[in-house]
């Protein structure tokens, strides 16, 4: 060992102090930006708030309150009163509360859709990225084919062949995901395939299970992370949007924010805030999940690395 | 008996739509146990082509590869995928030329030198780390034992090449191919390396072919030389008869166009004129032809052949005078 060499150790050692991984040193320049802070904290309030909501909402938000019914006529909704924040809504329930355990649903159905989109995408764009050939070739025709058709209109078509409940939502807004995660997945396995250090490890007799495993799919991961961050946001959005138009949960009474938004489009002008709540939470939320995956996304992304 | 015989190597890659390129073409050789044997040759030689061939390497589809290539005794060319992914890495080891980018940046630096221990040698997990921390001292990192748990964006490219070296060698291959290892390293470092690897296959009496399109590693490192032009070799020597004696005009023009310590002071260094891309194809004549100040009409008109010359192999109708030589101690 050359007095060089040794001296060139130590200054990497220096250099390697607290050795990190590329994640974690992915996740320490992603929030050094303050836009992904922003991200973080709706994010985090968010779960949260979805966590404890149960706990902390003053009423029941599943109970009628006479109190509230007393008042409650086709033209009048009682706004707020002792007792009930954000006053009643069309059914005599306490608003507020159902306005926070709605956070819950949501954020079960967003999380739900998303998981099973990337996990279905995953397990098709993988075995395309992995096998190449004419399996590759099928099982990107086949997600073209989804692609081919407008991600709602697809989600409609799913959710209308399906009994109305919570699954089918979750179901039906995964599918959206299952073409884009496969693509992705496929594309950056593809890209593995025929780098470099792939090529080093099948020089080695390396066994293709573990090439794929070990060698390509970690590698391969990173974009799909992302992806799934951003899929949180329009997922949220999506299930909304299937609530509002009906074609979601049958029990009228679950506390969901699209569910709420579409229940209350033809009280806009009885009582706006009905409408403008769980709007603004939806809007909010989404905003949270699309500022944490954006600057995910522009961190991981080797152009943009300092 | 050769360790490894390399007989009428071709390799052409076809494509729809477009004319079929030979990038290799009636290539042979051979290597003795633990011989260092050079190709040499410029962007396009065919020089990496040859040894991604000897691998398996190439692409199933789009590459067809002709000729044989035996390794004791073995047809590597008819092997099936696992029966070579069962060789590769045990009897034959490859460094490839980019350490930066031939580490799996994901996965530590030990786990990838567990993991070929653990598929060729049968070694246990435990056992292949102690394996792998030794062999990491012997291509002469500090602390071997941390370095097993650190990741490859830890390292410089130097230190990388040594962990690739390291894996490489890790089962103790009978023949290592080196794909121009130092290319992408600086000179300091390159010369590191390339000691390391002469001492590490001297040791453990592993043959080397060594690809690169430096004639000062070969000079260094090759007891036998191959330059390859075109796809073809057109010269191969012992070590001192090529430096000494270079015959062929692309060999002479190569050594020329290196600067050399004892040349006189303000002598201008002698350039290849023109480019690979100006080549004839070798059907024609001497793919060589349009760059060599030696051509006549025959060059031209009729390819030359691989004869033996001089002690060595010659593919010229008009080589280089004898007597002009360059030294190998200037390089």
């Amino acid at each position: 060992m050359s007095i060089l060499s040794t001296r060139k150790a130590e200054k990497i050692d220096s250099l390697a102090e607290g050795g990190t991984s590329l994640a974690m040193d992915a996740l320490r320049r992603t929030f050094r930006s303050p836009v992904a802070i922003l991200g973080l904290v709706i994010v985090g309030l968010f779960v949260i708030l979805a966590i404890i909501s149960p706990f902390i909402a003053p009423k029941d938000p599943y109970r009628p309150y006479p109190e509230l019914k007393a008042e409650l006529t086709p033209s009048n909704i009682p706004g707020p009163m002792p007792g009930f924040l954000l006053g009643s809504d069309q059914n005599g329930y306490d608003f507020f509360s159902r306005l926070l355990v709605g956070a819950q649903q949501t954020l079960f159905v967003g999380v739900f859709a998303t998981l099973i989109g990337v996990a279905i995408g995953m397990i098709i764009g993988g075995l395309a990225g992995a096998f190449g050939g004419w399996v590759d070739s099928v099982l990107m025709r086949l997600t073209d084919i989804m692609l081919s058709v407008p991600s709602l209109l697809l989600a409609i078509s799913i959710a209308a062949l399906l009994p109305g409940s919570q699954w089918t939502v979750i179901i039906a807004v995964a599918m959206i995901g299952v073409p884009v995660f496969a693509r992705l997945l496929r594309g950056a396995m593809i890209a593995q395939r025929s780098s470099d250090h792939v090529l080093a490890a099948t020089a080695l007799g390396v066994k293709r299970k573990t090439i794929v495993f070990r060698h390509m799919l970690p590698n391969s991961i990173g974009p799909v992370i992302v992806q799934a961050t951003l899929t949180l946001a329009t997922a949220i959005i999506d299930a909304a949007a299937l609530s509002f138009l009906g074609l979601g949960d049958s029990d009228w009474r679950r506390a969901e924010w699209g569910l709420m938004l579409g229940n209350a489009q033809e009280l806009l002008s009885v009582k706006p805030s009905l409408a403008f709540f769980p709007a603004i939470a939806i809007i909010v939320v989404a905003l949270g999940f699309t500022l944490l995956g954006e600057s995910m996304r522009e961190s991981l992304d080797p152009k943009n690395r300092r | 008996m050769a360790l490894l015989d390399v007989r009428d190597l071709g390799v052409v890659f076809k494509r729809k739509g477009t004319r079929p390129f030979t990038a290799v073409d009636g290539v042979s050789f051979s290597v003795e146990p633990g011989q260092t044997v050079g190709l040499v040759g410029e962007s396009g030689s065919g020089k990496s082509v040859t040894s991604l061939a000897l691998m398996g390497l190439l692409p199933k589809r789009g590459a067809e590869i002709s000729g044989s290539v035996t390794f004791e005794d073995t047809e590597l060319l008819t092997l099936s995928d696992k029966q070579l992914r069962d060789r590769r890495g045990r009897d034959l080891g490859m460094v490839f030329q980019d350490p930066l980018s031939s580490l799996n940046p994901v996965i530590t630096i030990g786990l990838q030198i567990t993991e070929v221990l653990e598929r060729h040698r049968g070694m246990s997990r435990k056992e292949a780390r102690v394996e792998a921390a030794e062999l990491l001292d012997r291509v002469g990192l500090p602390d071997p034992q941390r370095r097993l748990d650190e990741y490859p964006h830890q390292h410089s490219g130097g230190m990388r090449q040594r962990v690739l070296i390291a894996i490489a060698l890790a089962c103790r291959p009978k023949l290592l191919i080196a794909d121009e290892p130092t290319t992408a390293l600086d000179v300091t470092i390159q010369a590191q390396i390339l000691s390391l690897l002469s001492d590490l296959v001297s040791e453990t009496d592993t043959a080397l072919i060594m690809i690169t399109h430096d004639l000062g590693i070969v000079a260094g490192l090759c007891d036998n030389v191959n330059v390859m032009y075109g796809g073809r070799i057109v010269e191969r020597a012992a070590r001192h008869d090529l430096f000494e004696r270079s015959r062929h005009p692309y060999t002479h023009g190569l050594l020329q166009s290196i600067p050399r310590l004892n040349a006189p002071r303000g002598e201008p260094l002698t350039p290849i004129r023109g480019s690979v891309s100006d080549n004839i194809e070798w059907e024609q004549g001497c793919a060589f032809a349009p760059r060599c100040p030696n051509a006549t009409d025959v060059c031209w008109s009729e390819p030359p052949e691989l004869k033996a010359d001089d002690g060595r192999m010659l593919r010229c109708h008009n080589p280089v005078a004898l007597g002009d030589a360059v030294t190998e101690g200037a390089l």
